[in-house]
């Protein structure tokens, strides 16, 4: 019988009616997102899809890889020679200051070494190169040429040279997936190099700032604050910096509006690090981007001799009068240990 | 036919590249989804070629470029690409503005599936920039009928 209906595939190996097939595949990708967001086996079908893809990420890489080669293979001497003689110039400062730093690792070694800790050293470091290929306008995410096979693991820290610049969220086979730390689903634990006030900085989904949202208005924190990284949580190495505080308001009454530049540079890096070190012995907590509870105000922390990251934990209690006020009514996000 | 065929996965391939293209800054977001726009057109020209296997298919392989959820593409691709199916009869007659305003009618409703599942998943971006592709989706489409009319023509 002959029936008018929209489905015009050829009547012959026309397969299933159109409705049914609808609703298979409907419920296919139902399962798989389910599936992807419970379940970690689906993360081998998705490395399966990736070596699909990647020629595809390869080729929109490509022409952006070759215009560097080119605009940097064929740079006029003149620029090389000027360029030459501000890295020597660079590189002079780099050495004057590291020969200050080698007596203060030799020392900071020996410190922990007393104390048989040696948490929290970068151990490893691979350098891999972010591929160019835009993953999504509303997040913050970039594309590594590095992958499983390279022994990337998943909430693995990354750093460019200039500090911490984000973490591993997905492995594939041959590239990986970086959430930075700007995105706004990220939070990093820092310190603050000055005044050791310890705090949360949550991404704001700006490239140019992070946001800290758990510091009172009594907090000790200013303007050009540097903050390091604490280590808590595992996923970062302490001690490296993070951002810098660009602005503080002290207008509400419990909590301060406090914003920080990141000093890695996000959105202009090439080339990033991926970090191997030993891990804090705390409690298995899950990556960063769930904001831990902060402690900048309340008592010392117990896990203590894994935050400071510079001096003997009795130096970075001391100079805290002001964030220490202990009658300061603790945010209720802190109160959690 | 085998050429039309290798003219759609080319297209398919041509779409995700350009969804994955570096921009400069204020025309990241909006990137109009010519993926879909390819496969809606495809479908309202050749239903019996390309069917609901390939805009699922398309749909999957933007999720995996993107990193997204497994699934949530796939999913806009297929609704839109059924409903298409469902309309194709009519939206062929229609003349090209009223075609527009349909699909800007279809990119909406796939830019709120995606929107759903990103709420659903705790990734909700809730700024109302993340709206401008169903605009230059639509703005888009007399391009992308005269361009592939054009193509499938020289295939012939």
């Amino acid at each position: 019988m002959v029936e008018l209906t929209h489905d015009s595939r050829p009547i012959i190996g026309r397969g299933p009616p159109l409705t049914a097939y609808f609703l298979t595949l409907a419920a296919i990708s139902i399962g798989l997102m389910v599936a992807d967001q419970r379940y970690q086996q689906i993360d081998r079908i998705r490395e399966f899809l990736s070596a699909a893809v990647l020629p595809v990420q390869r080729a929109v890489d490509f022409p952006f890889r070759a215009t560097n080669w080119v605009t940097t293979s064929f740079a006029d001497r003149g620029r090389l020679r000027e360029e030459n003689l501000e890295l020597t110039a660079r590189l002079r400062l780099a050495n004057l200051q590291l020969q200050r730093f080698a007596a203060l690792e030799d020392e900071n070694r020996r410190l922990r070494d007393m104390r048989a800790n040696t948490v929290g050293v970068a151990e490893k470091v691979l350098v891999a190169s972010i591929l160019n290929v835009d993953l999504d306008p509303f997040r913050h995410r970039v594309l590594l040429d590095k992958g499983a096979v390279d022994g990337v693991f998943r909430g693995q820290a990354v750093l460019d040279g200039e500090g911490i610049f984000g973490q591993v969220t997905k492995v594939n086979a041959a590239t990986s997936e970086v959430i930075l730390i700007s995105d706004a689903e990220h939070a990093i634990p820092v310190q603050s190099n000055r005044s050791g006030v310890r705090t949360i900085a949550v991404g704001a989904g700006d490239i140019n700032k992070l946001s800290l949202p758990f510091l009172t208005v009594e907090s000790d924190i200013q303007e050009n604050d540097l903050l390091l990284s604490t280590g808590m949580g595992g996923v970062f190495p302490p001690g490296y910096p993070v951002a810098q505080v660009s602005k503080v308001k002290r207008a509400g009454s419990t909590f301060a509006l406090v914003e920080a530049r990141p000093t890695a540079k996000l959105d202009r890096a090439r080339e990033v690090l991926l970090v191997w070190f030993k891990a804090l012995p705390v409690a298995a907590e899950p990556a960063a981007p769930v904001p831990e509870p902060g402690q900048e105000t309340a008592t010392p922390a117990p896990t203590a001799s894994a935050a400071p990251s510079r001096s003997p934990r009795a130096t970075t209690e001391a100079p805290r009068p002001v964030a220490a006020a202990p009658e300061t009514p603790a945010p209720p996000v802190e109160s959690g240990e | 036919m085998f050429a039309r065929r290798l003219l759609y996965w080319l297209s398919m391939a041509a779409g995700l590249v350009l969804a994955i293209v570096p921009l400069p800054g204020w025309l990241d977001p909006v990137r109009p989804d010519l993926a879909l726009l390819a496969m809606i057109y495809f479908v309202l020209t050749s239903p019996r070629i390309a069917g609901l296997g390939y805009a699922w298919l398309s749909g999957l392989f933007l999720d995996v470029l993107r990193g997204m959820v497994l699934g949530q593409h796939a999913l806009g691709f297929l609704v839109v690409g059924y409903l298409t199916h469902r309309l194709q009869l009519r939206m062929r007659m229609f003349p090209i503005l009223q075609q527009a305003a349909i699909v800007m009618v279809l990119l909406g409703l796939y830019h709120f599936i995606i929107f759903w599942i990103d709420g659903l998943t705790g990734h909700g971006y809730t700024a109302w920039v993340r709206w401008l592709p169903v605009i230059s989706g639509a703005l888009l489409w007399p391009l992308i009928v005269a361009v592939g009319d054009s193509l499938t023509r020289r295939s012939h």
